[in-house]
């Protein structure tokens, strides 16, 4: 894909809407268009963050080992979505597992180069920020949710639980 | 005292007192959830109808009456359909019925979902655990003249895959022209191939023209809250977002109290309820 088409195509992801060309191009400078086959896996705990990635199509499992219980799914992450952030936290590993379910397109970017970018352009690093911590934000709203296992058989409700 | 009694007379008549109608089947769901199969043909006050969103008051001879939402299909209402959580005695009582054993029934109570308001707009259904149960009639009634209806999203989450409720419908669905159904589960295992994570991340996968979608809502209060919040961060005003709340219905006719919520009694002004009408209640932590 040339640079020019890579960045028509990012431009057109839920998580760079409204980015402006400049920074867009930056962002550019560092990605790439990756198609994933069904089982490949991305990344491993423990190891480097050194990408992140734009979902475009397909799903990705995350996963965590649970000793006996074996590996533990914790969340999908789909088209639209971002997969990753362990690249902008310092020191800069990931937490989960993570493989593709189905075959995956997505938008591979490369940390190092976006790490040089972000220390380099503040105006750039601080778009990054903003946007991350949004998805940090909703993250963790969504776990809290998960967390607190609304169906369950708490007391209350329309008269089903007596 | 007297000035009372003919329309209490009336209320008895009209509400108060079951009618019995006949167990033709139990379905069992989940591990404890169940569809009682219900036939109203010989009921007192038969033909019955009922309108999608309403619930009924079951009677469990020798043990108790419960609230539970109509989950079956409003235009065969000869077999009515009530899926039911197993918890406390009355629905362990319920769930023990076995083919011909008779309950008491009264009903049906509260609103409906807007299902004419709903014509020519798209459709966004969010539904979590047994909240799936009251939004199955509406489904079957939008299903069935798809004709009148734009784009319909059905998002739907449970706790974990065993959880999921009508899984064949869902599939069903699914495949009809302009109708999208995604499913997650709260908690996946290595053979779920679906979305894990809660309901409202499924908003990441769906456009939604806030100028033409109408969104109904059902499930536990915290789902409804952030999926509420999600359908406003989207653009959906409160006027075009309906919920179905919850609260212990007793009498059914908002004379006994116990689902009060502020002004409103659930059981008699909803338990389909317009945002605008209750949003501002649920903010108060005390109700």
């Amino acid at each position: 894909m040339e640079p020019q088409d890579l960045t028509e195509s990012l431009h057109k992801h839920p998580f760079l809407n409204n980015m402006n060309e400049e920074l867009l191009k930056t962002l550019t400078s560092c990605a790439s268009n990756i198609v994933l086959p069904e089982g490949e896996r991305l990344f491993k705990e423990g190891e480097d963050a050194k990408t992140f990635y734009l979902i475009r199509s397909g799903r990705i499992a995350l996963e965590l080992p649970g000793g006996e219980r074996g590996m533990i799914r914790i969340q999908t992450v789909g088209p639209g979505e971002v997969l990753g952030w362990s690249w902008i936290i310092s020191p800069y590993r990931w937490h989960f597992d993570a493989y593709a379910l189905e075959r995956v397109h997505a938008f591979a970017i490369d940390a190092t180069c976006l790490r040089t970018k972000c220390e380099t352009d503040y105006h750039f690093g601080y778009e990054m920020l903003r946007r991350f911590s949004e998805v940090l934000e909703r993250r963790l709203e969504a776990t809290r949710l998960q967390l607190l296992d609304v169906y369950g058989n708490a007391p209350g409700g329309r008269g089903e639980n007596y | 005292m007297t000035e009372f009694a003919p329309q209490t007379e009336e209320l008895l008549h009209g509400y108060m007192i079951p009618s019995l109608a006949t167990v033709r089947r139990i379905v069992w769901e989940t591990d404890d959830t169940f569809t009682l199969l219900l036939d109203t043909t010989q009921m007192n006050d038969s033909p019955y109808s009922f309108m999608p969103g309403q619930f009924n008051m079951i009677y469990a001879f020798g043990t108790g009456e419960s609230a539970v939402s109509i989950s079956s299909d409003p235009a065969k209402p000869g077999l009515l359909g009530h899926t039911i959580h197993r918890v406390g005695s009355v629905t362990s009582s319920l769930s023990r019925l076995k083919r011909g054993s008779l309950v008491g029934l009264r009903g049906p109570f509260g609103s409906a979902w807007p299902l004419e308001e709903a014509v020519g707009k798209d459709i966004c259904i969010a539904a979590g655990g047994i909240g799936l149960a009251p939004l199955r009639p509406i489904i079957y009634s939008l299903v069935r003249k798809r004709e009148l209806y734009g784009r319909i999203v059905i998002l739907y989450g449970a706790r974990s895959p065993l959880d999921l409720l009508y899984r064949v419908e869902l599939e069903q669905w699914n495949k009809l022209p302009n109708t999208e159904v995604i499913v997650t589960v709260d908690r996946g295992d290595s053979t779920w191939k679906g979305h894990i994570g809660v309901v409202t991340n499924l908003f990441s996968y769906i456009k939604l023209d806030s100028e033409s979608t109408i969104a109904m809502v059902c499930g536990p209060e915290v789902m409804m809250k952030y999926t509420v919040e999600e359908l406003q961060r989207r653009g959906l005003s409160q006027e075009r977002i309906f919920v179905s709340m919850e609260r212990n219905m007793k009498c059914g006719i908002g004379l006994c109290g116990h689902c009060q919520f502020g002004p409103k009694f659930i059981c008699k002004d909803g338990p389909v309820f317009r945002l605008n009408e209750v949003y501002q209640l649920t903010e108060k932590k005390e109700l």
